[in-house]
C-alpha cells in the first residue's frame, strides 16, 4: 500500500462483504419460498425477501465500487485522498441508510408516509429519507474523489471511473421523480435502472478491470488505455438507446421496438470486447503476479459478463422474442448470470487483489479463494441453465399454449428445486470466499512459483 | 507490439472508426429489418412509398456527395498547407449539409401536411426512424465540420471528414432502399 488513505477501502470492502453474505442468504431464502410457498409468509413475505435480496445486492456492489475508487484513485492520481474523514462520514451515512431500509421493509414501518415509508417502485423502494441520504453520500464521494483527481495525475482509468461514478450519482436523481402515470413512471424508472447497469456501471467495470489488468499482467498503460476507450465508446453507443428494449410493452410508441432491438443487440459488443481485452492482456503480459486468485476472478468476470449480460441478454432482447418471454424465468436467468458475471465477480476480483495489500500481507490461501470461485461460479451457471429451462417451458405453456400462470408454476417446480440446490452451492461459495479473505494467515504461495507451465 | 500494428496503421482516429462501424451496424440492421417487414406487406409498402418525393431525395444525394467531395478537398488542401482554401471548403461542405437539411425538412413538412406520421404504416415508421436518425447525423456533421474549420488541425479535419463520409455512405444505402426499390 503506497498511500495511507487507501486504507479507507478496507472499511468499504468489509461492509460490502457483510451485505454480500446477507444478500446471498436472502436469495437462498427466496429460493426456498419458491418450493415451500407458505414458508414465513406472515413474518417475512416473499416480496420483502426479494426486495432485500435485490437492494442489498445493489448496495454492496456500489459500496464495492466506492471502495475500489478509494483504493485505486490514490495510486493512479499519485496522491492521498482529499479527505479521509469525509470518506468515513460517507460510509456511515450509507450504512445508516441501509439499516433504515432493512428495518422499514421488514416491519413495514410508516406505511404511506411520503418521507419515511417505502415507496413501492421495484428496486427504488427506499424511503425518501434514505434516497436523500444516498444523494448526500454520493455528493460527498464525488467531491472527495474529484478533488483528489483534479489535484493529482489524470489517467484514462480515473477519468473513465469518475465519468461512470458521476453518471451513477446523477442518474439516481431520477429516482425522485415519480409520475402518477404508470407508463411515464416506468419510462423514467429505467433511466436509473437501465442506464446504471447497461450504461455507467459498464464504465466503472471497464476502468476497474483495466486497473486490475495493468497491475496483474504488467502490460503497457498505453495499450490498456486504447482498449478502455474502445470499450467505453461501444458501451455508451449501444447502451443509451438500448434502453429502448424496456419500452416495448409499457405504452410507448411502436418505433421503440426497433430502436430497442437494434441498439440493445449491439450491447453484446462491449462485453465481448472486455472479454477479449482481459485475455489478450494476460497473453501479452510478462508479469507473473503472485495473486493468481485475483487474475482468476478478473478473467471469470469478463467471461461470465459476456455470457450473462451479453449472450443471455441477447437471448430475449429482440422484441419478437420478448413478446413471449417477457417477465418469465428467462429474465431471472439473465438477471442472475449478468449481475454475477459483470458486477459481483468484478467486486470480488478487486477485493481479492486489494485485501492482502490493505492487510499488508501476501495473498494467503489462494486455493480456498479459487475454490470459492469455482463453487460460486458453477452454482450460478447451473442456476442460470435451470432457470433458462424453466423459462423456456413456462414461455411455451403460458404464452404459447395459454395455460394459467399457477398451473405452469406447478409444472416447472422441478427446476425450482434444482435452483434451490444451486443456490446452496452459491451461498457456500460466498461464505468460503469471505472466510478465505479474512481468516487464513498461513500457506503463503511463493511469488512466481518455480514450476513452469507445460507449454 | 507486433499485433497492434494493424490498428496503428489505421489512418485517422481509432475511435472514429469504432463509431463508423457502430453506425453502419445500426443502419444496416435497420435496413435489414425494413426489408424483412416489407416482405410481409409488399403492396402496402409500395403504396406508402409512392407518397415519397423522389426527385428531392435524388437532388439531396447529389448535394451530400458534393459536400463529401468538398470535405475531402479540405483535407487535401490542409495537408498542402493551404489553410484558407481548406477552411472555405469545410464551410462549403457544412452549407451543403444545411441545404440537405432544408430539403429534408420540406419533405417532412409535406408528409405532415398529408397527415402521414410514424403510426400511419410500418413503412413510414422505418422511413422516419432511418431518415430521421440520418438527418440527426447530418446536423451533427454540420457542427463537426464547422468545428474543424475553426480548429483546423489536419488530424481534426481528417476525423471530421471521416464522420462526414460515413453520413454520405449511410445516405447512399438509405436512398435506393427506401425511395427507389420497386
Amino acid at each position: 500500500m503506497k498511500y495511507e488513505s487507501q486504507k479507507i477501502a478496507y472499511a468499504y470492502f468489509a461492509v460490502a462483504m457483510a451485505l454480500f453474505a446477507i444478500q446471498v442468504i436472502g436469495g437462498l431464502l427466496a429460493g426456498f419460498i419458491y418450493v415451500f410457498p407458505n414458508f414465513l409468509s406472515e413474518l417475512l413475505p416473499f416480496n420483502i425477501v426479494r426486495m432485500l435480496h435485490t437492494n442489498s445486492l445493489i448496495v454492496w456492489l456500489i459500496l464495492g465500487f466506492f471502495g475500489a475508487a478509494y483504493f485505486l484513485i490514490p495510486e493512479e492520481a499519485e496522491r492521498e485522498i482529499h479527505s479521509t474523514k469525509l470518506a468515513y462520514l460517507q460510509l456511515i451515512i450509507l450504512v445508516v441508510g441501509t439499516l433504515g431500509v432493512v428495518v422499514t421493509y421488514v416491519f413495514n414501518l410508516f406505511e404511506g408516509n411520503w418521507l419515511l415509508g417505502k415507496e413501492g417502485r421495484e428496486f427504488l423502494e427506499q424511503p425518501k429519507w434514505v434516497k436523500m441520504g444516498i444523494v448526500v453520500a454520493a455528493l460527498i464521494f464525488l467531491y472527495n474523489v474529484s478533488m483528489t483527481v483534479l489535484k493529482g495525475k489524470k489517467t484514462a482509468i480515473t477519468n473513465i471511473l469518475l465519468l461512470g461514478l458521476w453518471g451513477l450519482a446523477l442518474l439516481f436523481l431520477f429516482a425522485f421523480y415519480n409520475p402518477g402515470n404508470l407508463a411515464l413512471d416506468k419510462q423514467y424508472w429505467w433511466y436509473v435502472v437501465h442506464l446504471w447497469v447497461e450504461g455507467v456501471w459498464e464504465l466503472i467495470m471497464a476502468s476497474i478491470l483495466a486497473y486490475l489488468m495493468l497491475k496483474l499482467t504488467g502490460v503497457d498503460r498505453e495499450v490498456v488505455e486504447k482498449w478502455l476507450y474502445v470499450i467505453v465508446a461501444a458501451a455508451l453507443f449501444s447502451g443509451i438507446l438500448g434502453t429502448g428494449h424496456h419500452y416495448y410493452w409499457i405504452g410507448t410508441p411502436a418505433y421503440w421496438q426497433w430502436i430497442g432491438s437494434i441498439f440493445s443487440s449491439l450491447e453484446v459488443i462491449p462485453f465481448f470486447a472486455m472479454m477479449a481485452f482481459a485475455f489478450v492482456m494476460v497473453w501479452k503480459g510478462r508479469r507473473d503476479h503472485p495473486n493468481k486468485a485475483a487474475l482468476l476472478w478478473s478473467l471469470g468476470c469478463a467471461t461470465l459478463a459476456f455470457f450473462g449480460a451479453g449472450v443471455w441478454g441477447f437471448l430475449h432482447t429482440l422484441h419478437g422474442v420478448n413478446y413471449y418471454t417477457h417477465g418469465t424465468q428467462i429474465t431471472a436467468a439473465h438477471g442472475h448470470l449478468a449481475f454475477y458475471g459483470a458486477y459481483v465477480c468484478l467486486n470480488l476480483a478487486i477485493f481479492t487483489y486489494a485485501m492482502p495489500i490493505l492487510k499488508n500481507r501476501d495473498p494467503y490461501n489462494q486455493v480456498l479463494n479459487m475454490g470459492s470461485f469455482w463453487l460460486m461460479t458453477s452454482g450460478m451457471v447451473f442456476m442460470t441453465f435451470v432457470l433458462t429451462f424453466a423459462g423456456t417451458v413456462q414461455t411455451h405453456m403460458q404464452r404459447v399454449v395459454g395455460d394459467y400462470f399457477m398451473d405452469v408454476q406447478d409444472q416447472v417446480a422441478i427446476f425450482y428445486w434444482m435452483r434451490l440446490g444451486s443456490g446452496v452451492v452459491v451461498v457456500l461459495g460466498a461464505l468460503l470466499f469471505i472466510y478465505s479473505i479474512w481468516v487464513p494467515r498461513k500457506e503463503i504461495i511463493e511469488p512466481g512459483a518455480a514450476e513452469t507451465p507445460a507449454e | 507490439m507486433s499485433d497492434t500494428s494493424l490498428i496503428d496503421e489505421l489512418p485517422g482516429e481509432l475511435l472514429m472508426w469504432v463509431l463508423i462501424i457502430s453506425e453502419l451496424l445500426v443502419f444496416g440492421a435497420g435496413l435489414i429489418a425494413f426489408m424483412g417487414v416489407r416482405l410481409t406487406d409488399p403492396a402496402g409498402f409500395a403504396e406508402a412509398q409512392s407518397h415519397l418525393y423522389r426527385t428531392g431525395a435524388a437532388f439531396n444525394t447529389a448535394v451530400l456527395v458534393s459536400s463529401g467531395y468538398l470535405a475531402a478537398l479540405a483535407l487535401y488542401w490542409r495537408q498542402a498547407a493551404r489553410r484558407g482554401k481548406a477552411r472555405l471548403a469545410l464551410v462549403g461542405a457544412a452549407l451543403l449539409g444545411c441545404v440537405f437539411l432544408i430539403i429534408k425538412g420540406a419533405e417532412y413538412a409535406d408528409k405532415a401536411a398529408q397527415g402521414i406520421s410514424f403510426e400511419s404504416h410500418p413503412f413510414f415508421m422505418f422511413y422516419y426512424l432511418l431518415t430521421g436518425f440520418h438527418a440527426a447525423h447530418v446536423l451533427a456533421g454540420v457542427v463537426i465540420l464547422l468545428f474543424v474549420a475553426w480548429r483546423d488541425d489536419a488530424h481534426n479535419i481528417e476525423a471530421g471528414a471521416q464522420f462526414w463520409h460515413m453520413v454520405d455512405l449511410v445516405w447512399i444505402m438509405l436512398f435506393p432502399v427506401i425511395y427507389l426499390l420497386g
